[in-house]
Formats: C-alpha cells, sequence, structure tokens
C-alpha cells in the first residue's frame, strides 16, 4: 500500500482496477491548510490522461506490472505474437497495444512485454533499433546543400526523413524513443 | 550531478536572499523591535490539524516560534521579531521544504488591520535593495506601489470559485478550492491580502468582533504565493484551550502524533496584551525577489541536496 509521502513522478498505481502512472506530480499546502498532492494520470490501458488531486489520508494500491523479455514473432491480422524464449509461452498483443512500435518491430527482435496482473498490456523497445532502407528516391546530382533531407521507407513500413545521401538497401539507426534517424549503420 | 557547478551559479541568488535577510532585520531594528532567539527544540508544539512536528529527542522541532514568542509578550516585551528555521514533517514541494526559513514578529497593541499595513511597509522596505520597485512571478513582474489589494476569503471565492466560501466549506472542500482556483489569481498585478477567514480556520486568531462566523486573520499572496500569515491573537486562555482540544480530537483521528497541551503557554495568555502577530516565509520573499521558480534556487541546498 502506498500513501501520499509516496506519489511522484513515474509511480504505478491500480485505480479502479486498471493500472494509471503518474506523469506529473506536484505538492500543495496552504500554510494552515490540508496538504493536496494534485497529479496528472495516464491509463496504462487506455493512454487517456487526466488531473487528480489526492489528500494526505488517501492510500493507494501498486500497479502489479511487470516486464518480461520476448521476441516477436509475427503479425497475424491485428494481432501481434510473441515469444518466451525460455518457456516458448506465446501471447498476443492487439494493434492499439502495440501502438508506434509496430513502426520500429521486425521479426525476431526482442522486446520488454509489459504484464499486469501477469496479463500483456504493452510493450518497450530497445532505444535503438536499425533497420534497412527498402525505398529511397536516388541522390540527386547537384544537391549539396547539407542539413536538406528527404524521405525513405524502411523494412517495417516506416517513412522516416534521413540525409540525402542515404541511398535504398542501406541500414540506418532509429531512436525508437523519438522516432529520429540517427546515423548510417555499416556492414 | 556538478556540485561544485550548481553552487558557484546559485551566488546570484544567494546574495540576493542574504541582502533581503539583511534589510528585514534592518527594518525592525530601526523600529525598535527586540530581535529574540527561542529554542528550536521544544516539548509541545501548538496542536494545529494540519501541521505535524518532526520528533527530536523526545520533544519535537518547532513548526514556528508563536508559542515562545507570546509568552514573552505577556511578559512585557511589546515589540518582538525573530528570524529563524521551522520544521514541518512532509512538506516538500517546488514551493515547501521541510526545513524552511520564518520571519515571525508580534506588535502589542496592534490588529491585523495595522498589521496588514506593517505588512506592506515592511516589503516595500526589504525589497527596495534586493528588488528595487517590483517583485518576479513567472516571468512577470508585481508592482509594490502602495495601494495593495484587500479582498475578504468570501470575497476571493465569489470572483474566483465556482463555488461560494461557505459551500466549499461545508463540502469539507476549502483546501482544495482556494489552492486550485483562488491562490494562482491572488496577487498577480500587485499583492494581495486574503483577510477574514472562516472562524472554522482561526487557529490561534482572535473572532472578529460583532463578526463571530469569521476570524481576525489575513494572509498575503504575492505572485499566487503565500507569502504571510497573521492574525489579532487570540488573548483568551479558555477559547485556546478549547481550540487545541478539537485539533487535537483530529490529529488522533488520523493517527497523528499526540502532544502534551502547551500549558505554560496557556498559563500565560491571560496575560498577553492584544496585540497581532505575523509569520513570513523568508525564502519564498527572497524567490519573488530573484523571480525563482522553486523554492530549491533560493537555499544553498534542499535536503537532497545533502
Amino acid at each position: 500500500m502506498y500513501t501520499a509521502s509516496d506519489l511522484r513522478k513515474g509511480l504505478r498505481l491500480k485505480i479502479d482496477n486498471e493500472p494509471y502512472v503518474i506523469i506529473e506530480f506536484n505538492f500543495v499546502k496552504p500554510g494552515k491548510g490540508q496538504a493536496l498532492y494534485r497529479t496528472k494520470l495516464k491509463n496504462m490501458l487506455t493512454g487517456a490522461q487526466f488531473d487528480r488531486t489526492f489528500r494526505s489520508v488517501d492510500t493507494f494500491e501498486p500497479a502489479d506490472l511487470r516486464e518480461k523479455k520476448m521476441q516477436f514473432l509475427y503479425k497475424e491480422e491485428d494481432k501481434y505474437c510473441f515469444m518466451d524464449n525460455e518457456t516458448y509461452e506465446q501471447i498476443y498483443l492487439t494493434e492499439d497495444q502495440v501502438g508506434d512500435a509496430k513502426n520500429f518491430m521486425t521479426e525476431n527482435i526482442e522486446v520488454e512485454i509489459l504484464l499486469f496482473e501477469d496479463k500483456p498490456i504493452g510493450l518497450s523497445l530497445p532505444n535503438f533499433v536499425d533497420l534497412v532502407v527498402t525505398e529511397a528516391e536516388p541522390w540527386a546530382k547537384g544537391d549539396t546543400v547539407s542539413g536538406t533531407t528527404k524521405p525513405v521507407k524502411v523494412e517495417t513500413g516506416y517513412t522516416i526523413q534521413v540525409p540525402t545521401f542515404i541511398t535504398e538497401g542501406e541500414k540506418i539507426r532509429i531512436d525508437t524513443r523519438t522516432g529520429e534517424y540517427l546515423t548510417r549503420v555499416k556492414g | 550531478m556538478d556540485y561544485h557547478f550548481y553552487l558557484a551559479r546559485k551566488s546570484q541568488a544567494l546574495r540576493a536572499r542574504a541582502r533581503l535577510t539583511q534589510s528585514l532585520r534592518a527594518y525592525f531594528i530601526n523600529r525598535d523591535f527586540l530581535e529574540v532567539e527561542t529554542p528550536l527544540r521544544i516539548p509541545a508544539p501548538a496542536p494545529e490539524e494540519h501541521i505535524e512536528a518532526i520528533p527530536a529527542d523526545g520533544w519535537f522541532l518547532q513548526t514556528s516560534p508563536e508559542l515562545c514568542m507570546k509568552r514573552l509578550l505577556a511578559a512585557g516585551y511589546p515589540r518582538l521579531f525573530q528570524i529563524s528555521k521551522c520544521f514541518r514533517k512532509a512538506e516538500r514541494g517546488r514551493l515547501h521544504l521541510p526545513e524552511f526559513t520564518m520571519l515571525e514578529w508580534y506588535v502589542a497593541g496592534f490588529d491585523y488591520q495595522k498589521l496588514m499595513a506593517q505588512c506592506e511597509e515592511l516589503i516595500r522596505s526589504a525589497a527596495a535593495e534586493s528588488a528595487p520597485g517590483s517583485l518576479k512571478r513567472s516571468g512577470r513582474s508585481i508592482s509594490l506601489t502602495p495601494g495593495w489589494e484587500k479582498l475578504s476569503v468570501a470575497e476571493a471565492f465569489a470572483k474566483y470559485a465556482p463555488v461560494s466560501m461557505e459551500t466549499a466549506l461545508a463540502q469539507n472542500r476549502f483546501d482544495e478550492v482556494l489552492v486550485e482556483h483562488v491562490e494562482p489569481r491572488l496577487g498577480a498585478v500587485k499583492p494581495t491580502f486574503l483577510y477574514d477567514y472562516p472562524a472554522s480556520l482561526a487557529a490561534l486568531a482572535k473572532l472578529k468582533d460583532g463578526h463571530p462566523a469569521v476570524c481576525e486573520r489575513f494572509e498575503l499572496y504575492i505572485g499566487g504565493l503565500e507569502i504571510a500569515n497573521g492574525f489579532s491573537e487570540l488573548t483568551d486562555a479558555a477559547e485556546q484551550r478549547q481550540r487545541f482540544d478539537e485539533a487535537l480530537k483530529k490529529r488522533a483521528a488520523k493517527h497523528w502524533a499526540s502532544y502534551d497541551m502547551p500549558e505554560k503557554f496557556l498559563q500565560a495568555l491571560d496575560a498577553l496584551p492584544p496585540c497581532a502577530g505575523a509569520a513570513l516565509g523568508v525564502d519564498r520573499l527572497a524567490m519573488l525577489c530573484v523571480g525563482a521558480d522553486k523554492i530549491d534556487d533560493v537555499v544553498a541546498f534542499a535536503p537532497e541536496d545533502l
């Protein structure tokens, strides 16, 4: 059980049987008045955000959340299948649960599956992934302005802005947190 | 963290803070106030429903120097001030430190109206060196020219809150509504005194003559920050004992520490002359002098830095 003084940014709570994470936190208190804990909460199932103020007498249930390394196997209709390489257990996430991560997932990539009360609810990717460029306009001769970019498509189907010198078939490194190009990968 | 660099960067704020405490002190010394130092560790803090003291070897660290200073006043010292550390358990936020600096002063023969006027003069005089003419909050300046705003608590709720003061009290939501809707709007252009608090929030203040539903208590807000709290002091020992009893019951109901009744203070109270006193948060006033965003910026070390 958490008490109000445990509240802080990043803490995960169970409210009305759903997991929430505190994304903003502020302690406020009129000098002679009661302590109030103002939070912005994000529902970890739906992504919905809302403001909520707690009092010092409130108590909170921790959300039973854990992460487990699993391998992405394949996509079938709107379901994504992952496997635990030790137990061979397979689980599925929906398109919504996978969210933007689908832009960076290739078959066999290892991800952290987030479990709430042992049920899979989402995943987190490695911070960096290397993907092959599958479609790119050829480099236009004479285009020497540095800092200019062009859109290319990578093997997952994701379109990304890269420097103009990147060509089809090359591998590039992407930051999965921002979705942005980092560097060209040799080999 | 590179603390050497971090502390060096605070130089301007720490210098402004030092000038501020020096000029606050000068204000009182020039007006024949006696500066006192009362013990930080005390056996029986004033029982308050929402202020929790930190235990210290069987006694407690003071949450305010109020009781000792009033005992001095009752013994015949008419003008007193003190700049001291106060300690409040589990208070930590952008505007809160569990150990903070309080200026507390008392004037025999004053009521809360006179004290509000003095508060205005004090801050204008103290800011003259650190922040001439105006204070800063969220990048905006707040003018200190005379004629500060005065709003009763009921008026402020009517003006800014979706519910009246009476409704908020009846729904046990006074603090929530105050914090959410009223405080952020107070003292935005020039400082605002919020006064005539509901009698249930009187603490150690006297009830208003002819209007016992409110008490002679005020709070000064500048740029949405609560800076000072003052009252015409309650001088009736029986009534004060009853309020302390009620506060102790409320504290017990939420399993907060039980305090001994401050008997020596209550004994002295009947000899307390009519007087008024205020407590001012020095750290927060320093924040306004330098335009700091959080209280950590105006102290050398926050608890997490130790």
